[in-house]
């Protein structure tokens, strides 16, 4: 047994050190004086200076925030739902790949699909319909995280709930909800994450005068990566730690009741 | 799997009315005429511009305000294919004014994506350079006001390099000193132009025998290549990762600004005339102060202060003649004189033919 | 009340539960994306978008040496991406699901958190560190390890590694919430019996955790083989794949229904995979 941790631990602390390189480097680079990413110039403050002055950067940050934070939570519901659902009908293999399957599909086709179906129901573009179709692929991934482990759960602990006269919504909550869990976490910090990220779908389903933080950075490109998007980055990394350590500490006190 | 194919199938019908509802949008076949309401307080419009990021004054937006007290909201997009993307997937994309290239401002009007200027609303066009009326992609400058021009060449480090490029061979089939040392575009228009070039054929040809041939010689570049890039390009010489690159001229000054052994040239061969334009999309409710706003743009004190700024050529007859000599000491780019500019070759859409490019470009670049 | 699931009142509950979602993914997913797919036959419009006679062209044009050559590629890129992830992401998700409930949930934060860092500047990031004349590179031959620099980036290898790393918590996570749930009495009750640790591994671990393992496989196989901008940035354009034709035939050369065929072909593959997915899915859950 302790052959096999070692090796995995190996492995573990070696995938930590290969993710948080680039990281390290995002970072650093955000104290760097030149302009040019590839050269360093020496330490400097500046850029942490003139970003928060940045009127477009700090308004579509806040956008892309919001625009997470909504998804999610439809994300979870809606995914949680269909998986509960196709649980329960034992659902065969077409169902469950239609409820997976936009997660996969290209974010190209997703995203320019969506443009002509919004367009044809003439429905305007806004912040709204960068939700709508951020929403269809965290479903998908909350859809494929929670089967995983909801098959792997023991119904007869569900069916003594019932059967002791329990209502639907009571075992949802006490029973089904808990055991999910981990999954549902998993669910949350996955679409989450995939929704601050994104950037394909948001730029074609975006109206043009909300763009998200991926979409602004993306068009700054042109010039390379300045240390204002170095900035960014670290600044966004972090608010995601002192976010997560918060739900922690929610989910510490969720835990208890 | 019945349910399958029949939820397939009943999908499928649902999207063909779907599809068919949004084709029958209708385009009209070319670029409608906007007549301008003179009464319209264009004050009560605002705009929404899409423009290449760092291509415009940072103010902008505050000094069209004072000057013509429109509100706009300036939204950017990385490359000419997005913002086409956008304009074409729906019939109203929200944006009024669009900067796009020479090419695709031809492109959207042959779709009656945009409208054709009433020019009683933009005078300052007669600030332009008479030359631009000829510009093969709108002869007689009615849909599209160009707002900065330039062309294609080497820009390179000269103190790396132990000798002066003066040809589009120098990057096509480098010298063992600059092997992997070299990048070029990757738009495929831009990809294929050296190709041309070298072998005396038109960049707008449509020509079988000629593409093949051009593909020839790019195949054959490819492996001395460090990189295709549209973007970074002038990064990689600054640092010292590439030595010699194929580059926008104004582009070129981003380098030079960093480091003053950066040098451009323009091949002897000859090369292109480009434009990036500025056009007013047909589904904008706002005509008034678009015609405003383009009409602003060309006055020559704002169209020299972009040129200033951005560090391009600007088609600007009166703001030319106002700008700095110093200045194309540093850039030498920017004392391109008209004349010269014009002996390259003015960069046209292909229609239906585009993708013959595009496949010129993916068989080069995946070989 | 019910007893055993797949009666008849199960049915109709599971779809209460299941219909909205549904409904919704169908307007919004299935609907744009067969609408999508359906314009491989038909013609393009003069400059994008799509008009109505019908046409099989497309198909066929497929078939060209170049784009084959391109979508055998693709796969190859995908592939070794997916086996990579999985090579490093099994034994990760292994290690976290062993440790206590507590660092669980701090290792997993610490995989996630990287993620929430644009993945442009992530990538960006990699330009800097592995460039002929970044970071590594310098350091290497300041302590004269090598005298040339290393090209690492604008390889096909880059690419791999660029979406490794973009791809891998989509291979941990999966993994990781389907071993949680395995008993570890189990592993424990095998090794006392005296079977190797790499027995049990192979025997309970893995066959258990194989639902996650197919997803996570599947997660990191399909976007890999749609993505376009590592291959751009990473590959310095000089990897072609299929999502860079799909973009180029949408984008540049403004073919819709010729780039939505090889979303055609994208699909069908994904159809594939997920269908043995789901077939081998069921199976091994059975079995276990």
């Amino acid at each position: 047994m302790h052959k096999r941790i070692n090796l995995s631990a190996i492995v573990a602390v070696f995938v930590i050190i290969f993710l948080y390189l680039p990281i390290t480097a995002v970072v650093g680079l955000s104290f760097n004086k030149s302009s040019n990413s590839l050269i360093w110039k020496g330490f400097s403050l500046d850029w942490y200076k003139s970003i928060w002055s940045n009127e477009p950067i700090m308004s579509s940050f806040q956008r892309t925030i919001f625009v997470a934070v909504v998804t999610t939570v439809l994300s979870l519901i809606i995914g949680t739902t269909i998986s509960i659902g196709l649980n329960k009908m034992k659902a065969g293999g077409f169902l469950r790949t239609f409820s997976t399957a936009p997660a996969i599909v290209p974010d190209l086709v997703l995203a320019i699909g969506l443009l002509t179906t919004f367009s044809t129901i003439s429905m305007s573009l806004s912040l709204t319909t960068v939700i709508i179709s951020h929403t269809v692929f965290c479903t998908a991934f909350v859809v494929a995280v929670v089967l995983a482990r909801i098959g792997l759960i023991d119904p007869s602990i569900e069916e003594a709930s019932t059967d002791l006269g329990a209502s639907a919504v009571k075992t949802l909550f006490k029973i089904t909800i808990p055991q999910l869990m981990p999954s549902l976490i998993a669910g949350a910090v996955l679409s989450f994450t995939l929704s601050m990220d994104e950037f394909v779908i948001a730029f074609f389903t975006n109206g043009p005068e909300t763009p998200t933080l991926p979409m602004i950075i993306y068009s700054m490109i042109r010039f390379g990566v300045t240390p204002e998007i170095n900035v960014l980055g670290t600044l966004l990394l972090a608010i995601s730690f002192v976010g997560v350590i918060l739900a922690q500490r929610i989910g510490k006190v969720a835990d208890s009741i | 799997m019945a349910t399958v194919r029949k939820f397939k199938f009943s999908a499928t019908v649902v999207a063909a009315a779907a599809l068919l509802l949004s084709a029958c949008g209708g385009s009209s076949d070319s670029a409608s005429s906007a007549s301008v309401d003179t009464n319209v307080d264009i004050t009560t419009q605002k705009l929404v511009i899409s423009n290449w990021a760092g291509y415009y004054p940072e103010d902008l937006a505050a000094k069209v305000k004072e000057a013509i007290g429109v509100d706009i909201t300036i939204t950017n997009h990385a490359t000419n294919e997005e913002v086409m993307g956008k304009l074409t997937a729906s019939d109203d994309s929200g944006i009024d004014v669009a900067f796009v290239s020479g090419q695709y401002a031809q492109a959207l009007a042959a779709g009656g994506k945009i409208v054709n200027f009433d020019k009683a609303a933009i005078p300052n066009l007669a600030n332009l350079y008479p030359e631009v009326a000829d510009l093969a992609y709108d002869k007689g400058t009615n849909y599209s006001a160009p707002y900065a021009w330039g062309t294609t060449g080497i820009c390179y480090r000269s103190d790396l390099i132990d000798f002066t490029p003066d040809s589009w061979n120098d990057l096509l089939n480098p010298k063992d000193s600059v092997k992997g040392k070299t990048t070029m575009l990757s738009t495929e228009r831009w990809l294929a132009l050296p190709a041309m070039k070298l072998l005396g054929y038109s960049m707008n040809t449509t020509n079988a025998d000629e593409i093949a041939k051009a593909k020839e010689q790019l195949v054959t570049t490819k492996p001395t290549l460090l990189a295709y890039d549209d973007t970074a390009f002038y990064t990689k010489l600054v640092s010292g990762e590439a030595v010699l690159t194929e580059a926008w001229d104004g582009w070129c000054n981003y380098g030079i600004a960093e480091n003053p052994a950066i040098k451009f040239v323009i091949p002897k061969e000859g090369s292109d005339l480009w434009a990036d334009t500025m056009v007013i999309l047909s589904s904008s409710k706002n005509k008034e102060a678009a015609h405003a706003f383009i009409n602003y743009i060309l006055q020559p004190d704002v169209h020299a202060w972009v040129a200033n700024n951005i560090l391009y050529k600007v088609p600007n007859k009166a703001a030319t003649e106002t700008l700095d000599p110093a200045l194309s000491t540093s850039y030498p780019n920017m004392g391109l004189t008209p004349a010269e500019l014009l002996k390259g070759e003015v960069v046209v859409d292909l229609g239906t033919d585009s993708k013959l490019y595009t496949d010129l470009a993916t068989s080069v670049t995946s070989s | 009340m019910v007893k055993s699931g797949g009666s008849k009142t199960s049915r109709h509950l599971g779809w209460a539960w299941a219909s909205p979602g549904l409904i919704f993914l169908t307007l919004f997913a299935a609907i744009p994306v067969l609408s999508m797919l359906f314009m491989s036959v038909l013609t393009a419009g003069r400059f994008g978008g799509v008009t109505t006679p019908l046409n099989f062209d497309n198909f066929s044009r497929a078939t060209d040496p170049v784009f084959v050559k391109v979508i055998i590629n693709s796969l190859l890129i995908a592939s070794a991406t997916a086996v990579l992830s999985l090579l490093i992401g099994f034994p990760t998700a292994l290690f976290i699901s062993r440790l206590s409930r507590k660092w669980q949930v701090i290792l997993i934060v610490a995989i996630i958190l990287p993620y929430w860092t644009n993945f442009l500047v992530r990538t960006y990031a990699w330009l800097v560190l592995l460039n002929n004349e970044g970071i590594i590179n310098k350091f290497l031959r300041n302590i004269g390890l090598i005298d040339k620099p290393i090209e690492m980036l604008y390889t096909p290898a880059a690419v791999i590694v660029g979406m490794t790393y973009l791809y891998l918590p989509l291979m941990i996570l999966p993994i990781y919430a389907a071993l949680e749930k395995v008993d570890k009495n189990l592993t424990e009750a095998a090794f006392d019996l005296g079977s190797s640790a790499w027995k049990s591994l192979r025997t309970i671990s893995i066959p258990l955790a194989m639902p996650g393992i197919l997803i996570g496989f599947i997660f990191v196989f399909v976007p890999s083989l749609g993505n376009f901008v590592v291959p751009e940035l990473l590959g310095g354009g000089k990897t072609v794949m299929i999502g860079n034709l799909v973009r180029d035939q949408f984008l540049k050369a403004r073919d819709w229904p010729f780039g939505a065929t090889f979303a055609l072909i994208l699909a069908v593959i994904l159809v594939i995979l997920i269908s043995i997915q789901s077939y081998v899915s069921k199976k091994v859950t059975a079995d276990a």
